[in-house]
């Protein structure tokens, strides 16, 4: 177990060299002309320029640029660790930016998660369990109207609803719980956790109910009800165990992307996350701000995938053994 | 004579589906004695194993249509409610199944597994079952039950699946082990071992086996009573003795015909012709007419009774019992 779990590290960490290897190339090799001349704005002289490339290290072949920035990001910067250099275009540190980014990101995730599995896997366990009924039949054809309402459709309508004209929540913008007090912060996250849940509740209901099912109709679960198990343990222990179980992948990878930046969900309700961030980096050709960010969404789903591994080899022995 | 420990009373199951109705049990009527090891031999979807689903009461309610009796130790399964059914299952009926390696959750100890059935009955520790478990194990003669108790079934070979399916079936003392088909998806040398162990057990334990198969030679071996299904009934019954020797059905003859026999210098077996008939459209008059070798017009028009030939032998045929015994004193003794 501990040889799969290193193993598995090892792999980690050489998926995000070659992430941010790519990220590197991709935008220093793509002609955006000289990173310097943007930054140095309208009265440029040699000595600014460079100045310039001596302050952001641009002045360095972009392998070594690459070598510097793992360097940085490993042991640290004057800025602190984990370095992350600064941003081109406010020339600030990025760590505290990231950081404060990825707070919201994950308040916006989190929240999102715990709608959609609350309410997805529940509605797929009671479909499953009565297949076919005017209660299933209902809920699924929910879910396919649900999976096919993008976010950005989804957001403005809810929006227009239950703001403008109802007024029944507020609107858009980030109120932080330790400025605003619990009342602003939670009743501001509502819209956004719904609209982004939605879609994952419709899927996450879908793959509940056709994994339930088809585990239902398993032999073991035949033994069990042969063994004279009452029909809710044989439901519970049994059929959810291993129906549930495939769902802990999907619900890693899912969360995991969600953590890089809801870009979409972000830009409708005015949410300073990661995804925002990376709208205004890309916008203004920041090179840094934009490896960063791929580095960080890219730390997340490696690590998600890392953990959904480790977490299944615990939940079915039969992956423990191979 | 003593009360029977199962009698089943023109049972039919009938599933409705968008095609029309499956009649994959259409007037089943057998009983059993305590102790006694019934074999019930028929092609895939002649019912047999449909009728014991029926009888563990785990056939989806909803989706079938169940009539008929069910008397076991005098009380009618058919019409228990669900709780009613989960006491009878395992402590008096329990049921092994065709594939040992599916049978058992992936996910669970066998040892666990084992000891949930015991706990679900009885009132006793979690620990006092485990040692039950191992005991069990240790009785299907499981090597090192004590460590292969705490291991998963993944862990186990086929054969040792199947044992582990036994030893739970068997750890409540049930009055009757219903086992379908408990050794097709096993080796053969496995399977040997297996009925083997069942038939020691049955002495041992003294409970009723009903063995679903779809091979004569293993009912041969190990059951005292045959019975012979075919598209959802019964089509002859008898001793072992009876359906091997004196077979009055030509269903019957054409499973002894499609059996290899050592020391019969026979160079290919000769196989039913046909199909099993659509359980939803049965022909006309006998179910096996239209593959039947000696059909007359009679067998088109007619469904023949279950007749008594002698003491429990009874077979459906139109044929007249001399022309029988004729074709099998010549035809199917002569040459299976």
């Amino acid at each position: 177990m501990l040889r799969y779990i290193i193993r598995r590290v090892l792999w980690a960490i050489l998926v995000l060299l070659i992430v941010v290897f790519i990220t590197y190339m991709i935008f220093f090799l793509l002609p955006s002309g000289d990173p310097a001349v943007r930054l140095a704005g309208k009265n440029q002289t040699p000595q600014l320029l460079e100045q310039i490339r001596q302050q952001f290290g641009l002045n360095h072949p972009w392998y070594i640029q690459y070598l510097l920035f793992l360097k940085h990001a490993v042991i640290g910067d004057q800025y602190g660790w984990p370095g992350l250099g600064l941003s081109f275009i406010s020339k600030v540190p990025l760590k505290g930016i990231i950081f404060s980014r990825i707070a919201v990101t994950a308040q916006l995730a989190v929240g999102a998660a715990i709608v959609w599995l609350i309410v997805g896997i529940s509605v797929g366990i009671l479909s499953a369990l009565r297949p076919h009924t005017v209660g299933d039949r209902t809920a699924m054809g929910l879910a396919v109207l649900a999976i096919s309402m993008p976010v950005f459709f989804l957001g403005p309508l809810a929006l227009y609803i239950f703001w403008f004209k109802l007024g029944w929540l507020p609107g858009t913008g980030y109120y932080s719980l330790g400025q605003y007090g619990f009342g602003t912060w939670f009743s501001h996250w509502i819209l956004p956790w719904v609209v982004l849940a939605v879609l994952y509740a419709a899927f996450y209901a879908r793959l509940s109910r056709s994994n339930l099912m088809e585990t239902m109709s398993e032999d073991y679960i035949r033994t069990a009800r042969a063994k004279g198990l009452t029909e809710k343990r044989v439901v519970l222990k049994h059929g959810l165990r291993a129906g549930l179980t495939p769902i802990v992948t999907v619900f890693g990878l899912d969360l995991a992307a969600l953590l890089g930046g809801a870009i979409i969900t972000e830009s409708i309700f005015n949410l300073p996350g990661i995804g925002q961030l990376t709208v205004q980096a890309v916008g203004g050709q920041d090179l840094n701000t934009i490896a960063v960010i791929t580095l960080v969404a890219a730390v997340f789903v490696v690590v998600a995938n890392l953990v959904v591994d480790v977490l299944y080899a615990f939940l079915d022995p039969r992956v423990r053994f191979e | 004579m003593p009360e029977p420990l199962l009698e089943v009373k023109d049972l039919r199951v009938h599933f409705p589906t968008d095609d029309g109705i499956v009649k994959a049990v259409d007037g089943l009527s057998f009983t059993m004695a305590a102790g006694e090891t019934l074999g019930i031999v028929g092609e895939s979807g002649s019912g047999k194993s449909v009728s014991f689903l029926t009888v563990m009461g785990l056939i989806n309610k909803k989706s079938a249509i169940v009539e008929g009796q069910v008397l076991f130790q005098g009380q009618d399964l058919v019409q228990m409610s669900n709780d009613e059914l989960r006491e009878i299952r395992g402590p008096k009926i329990a049921m092994i199944f065709q594939d040992p390696m599916t049978s058992l959750h992936p996910f669970y100890k066998v040892g666990d597994q084992i000891a949930e059935m015991i706990l679900a009955h009885e009132d006793i520790s979690k620990k006092e079952a485990f040692v039950r478990s191992v005991e069990m194990l240790r009785r299907v003669n499981i090597p090192q039950p004590d460590e292969r108790a705490r291991q998963y079934p993944h862990e186990f070979s086929g054969g040792m699946r199947q044992r582990a399916m036994i030893a739970m079936a068997l750890s409540l003392n049930p009055d009757l082990l219903i086992a379908d088909e408990p050794t097709t998806a096993l080796d053969v040398t496995v399977q040997a071992q297996i009925l083997d162990l069942i038939d020691r057990l049955q002495s041992e334990f003294n409970t009723a086996v009903a063995l679903i198969t779809h091979d004569l030679g293993v009912v041969a071996e190990h059951c005292h009573h045959i019975q012979v299904m075919y598209a959802g009934k019964i089509v002859e019954e008898g001793t072992a003795e009876d359906i091997y020797y004196r077979p009055m059905m030509p269903y019957t003859w054409g499973l002894l015909r499609s059996l290899p026999r050592l020391g019969h210098d026979t160079d290919r077996l000769t196989p039913i012709s046909g199909a099993p008939p659509s359980l939803i459209f049965l022909p006309d008059g006998c179910s096996f007419s239209p593959r039947c070798p000696y059909v007359f017009d009679e067998c088109h028009a007619v469904e023949p009774e279950l007749l008594p030939i002698d003491g429990h032998h009874a077979a459906r045929c139109h044929l007249s019992l001399e022309d029988r015994e004729r074709i099998v004193a010549q035809e199917i003794l002569a040459t299976s």
